[in-house]
């Protein structure tokens, strides 16, 4: 490539040596849609229903959830991906997991079972970019104000507001 | 606490209990945060934190600036450390591009994150030990970030706010006085952190006020996320800069404390000692500060020197090409995280192959930190939570972002 950079591998074949897919594998081949593994990270495509349960199968060994985020990828579809940054303090290695979701239904489940300090994230997802998760003992809005309308870092929402 | 466990509404309905409102401007709470405690008496019962007061929108403002540009944005996050935002938000770029940096700006890169370490530590010194009535330690720590402050506008021209690292290397050759301005920082701070500690470690209000207070365990850190001084105080040995080197952290040399009280006494001597490691460090890099380029080997992304321009015209071209069209970033995702004086400071960040981030998310260490507070207080006298607030090190612009 011109770039210099090494094209990514996504082949499931080469990649289910890597601890988090050793474990996905066996326990649920249809919960893992896809895998990549681009500039040294690992990223594995979950299906949303299966999203909890392959956090807690994961969680033995990725002990830590760093950070949980989402990105709207307007106007295509499934337009938002929710995305699970998890650590392992044991195996010093990082996972990220990915959930697609559609525009028109964008539900996935809370993890706040398997690691309680999901729950400002969720809620910080709910209110940035309207995802709702399943199971969120309190998802209310946390940055913006109670009565807000619309949910900023949506791409179809302007950068300096609605005037 | 069982039967108040369920944290899920705001309501308060118990008759013997009373609501009180803390913050959003309350000296003791390091910003703007409000804080909603239900207290029995002195006891506090529960907490909800509500936080958004300083929220700008940093992270979509993001999305509409050049790479370059958004260098400058992440100054302003968590303000007490300016240097290590820059830093984790310029290697996740340098991820995404695959760029080599050359030695000497790792080694200064690594310099100046370890002295905004130490000015991070001096605010929360400073700050903690004033929300519990010793006034004279605040001065003398300010008195202290003043020096690490001047060393920063040195080469950045700014005291807070320095925006120096820049995509690829550094943006300025640092002055030539400034090596002698840090080595004389580096042989006065030792003995300036003895006299922190002759005020407090074995002052006997000091002790009181702070040992057994405000308790985690490791598995409690865990789950809620925590990390950084807090993490290492409750017994998880766990540091970025150790366990996954990042920028020449492991060329290095340095201890990392921990302690497994996981009160806010622990939490105050991990610091004190995590000052010491620093200055150690800092003064690693300025021995072996090896010569050569400030920049990377990339035109199309580093901004030439002045001098270049003025002969070359390559040099002119891609200058003007970067300044008003920004660099294009091959498509993909990283996530870099780093040891922030407060924990785990991450960049997600996601590029689509044009010269604006699509995606840039800041996971900041304060925000998931401040989740543990209501654990740490619940129980405890109302007193405490200015203890416990104070030593998670909270800084609420990188919480609202």
């Amino acid at each position: 490539m011109s770039n210099g950079i090494a094209p990514a591998i996504t082949d499931l074949e080469q990649l289910k040596g890597h601890p988090a897919l050793a474990k996905l594998l066996p326990w649920k081949q249809t919960a893992v849609v896809g895998a990549k593994f681009d500039r040294g990270e690992l990223s594995v495509e979950i299906d949303r229903t299966y999203i909890r349960e392959a956090c807690s199968v994961l969680q033995p060994d990725f002990n830590f959830l760093s950070d949980l985020t989402c990105v709207d990828w307007f106007p295509s579809e499934p337009r938002f991906q929710v995305t699970y940054n998890l650590l392992s303090h044991k195996l010093k290695e990082r996972v990220r997991l990915k959930v697609m979701l559609p525009g028109d239904d964008p539900v996935a489940e809370s993890i706040m079972p398997v690691w309680p300090s999901a729950n400002f994230f969720e809620r910080e997802i709910f209110d940035l970019f309207g995802v709702r998760f399943l199971g969120h003992p309190n998802l209310r809005r946390i940055m913006m104000p109670e009565d807000w309308e619309g949910h900023p870092l949506r791409k179809d929402y302007p950068v300096e507001g609605y005037r | 606490m069982a039967h108040l466990s369920n944290t899920a509404s705001a309501e308060f309905t118990q008759d013997r209990t009373m609501i009180l409102n803390m913050g959003p401007q309350h000296p003791s709470t390091h910003g703007v945060l409000r804080l909603l405690l239900e207290i029995d008496g002195e006891r506090v019962v529960r907490m909800v934190p509500d936080i958004g007061f300083l929220h700008t929108g940093i992270e979509k403002t993001c999305e509409a600036k050049f790479y370059q540009q958004v260098v400058t944005l992440t100054d302003r996050i968590d303000y007490l450390c300016p240097m290590t935002n820059n830093l984790c938000y310029v290697l996740a770029v340098e991820k995404l591009l695959q760029l080599e940096i050359p030695e000497r700006a790792v080694f200064i890169r690594v310099m100046l994150n370890e002295l905004t370490r130490i000015a991070s530590h001096l605010v929360w010194l400073g700050t903690h030990a004033l929300d519990m009535g010793a006034m004279s330690v605040f001065l003398y720590c300010f008195r202290e970030r003043e020096d690490i402050l001047r060393i920063f506008e040195m080469v950045s021209g700014q005291r807070m706010m320095t925006s120096y690292f820049r995509i690829g290397g550094l943006s300025l050759e640092p002055p030539l006085d400034f090596y002698g301005k840090v080595r004389d920082f580096v042989k006065l701070f030792p003995e300036r952190i003895d006299e922190y500690e002759n005020l407090l470690t074995s002052n006997r209000i000091w002790v009181d006020r702070t040992k057994g207070v405000a308790r985690l365990s490791a598995e409690d850190c865990i789950s809620l996320g925590v990390t950084g001084p807090a993490l290492r105080a409750s017994g998880v040995d766990w540091d970025l800069r150790r366990d996954m080197p990042y920028c020449g952290y492991d060329k290095f040399q340095f201890k990392v404390p921990v302690s497994n009280d996981g009160d806010v006494y622990a939490r105050y001597l991990l610091r004190i000692q995590e000052l010491r490691e620093s200055i150690s460090m800092v003064k690693q890099a300025l021995d072996g500060l090896p010569d050569g380029p400030i920049k990377a080997e990339a035109p199309k992304v580093v901004l030439p020197d002045r001098e270049k321009m003025k002969t070359q015209m390559e040099a002119l071209i891609y200058h003007f090409k970067i300044v008003t069209e920004g660099f294009s970033v091959p498509a993909g995702e990283v996530y870099q995280a780093i040891e922030s004086p407060r924990g785990e400071m991450g960049y997600y960040v996601v590029s689509d192959g044009t010269p604006k981030p699509y995606r840039v998310h800041m996971r900041s260490p304060s925000y998931a930190n401040l989740q543990a507070l209501e654990k740490m207080c619940v129980g405890r006298l109302l007193a405490d939570v200015v203890a416990a607030i104070g030593s998670i090190d909270i800084v609420l612009g990188e919480i609202d972002r």
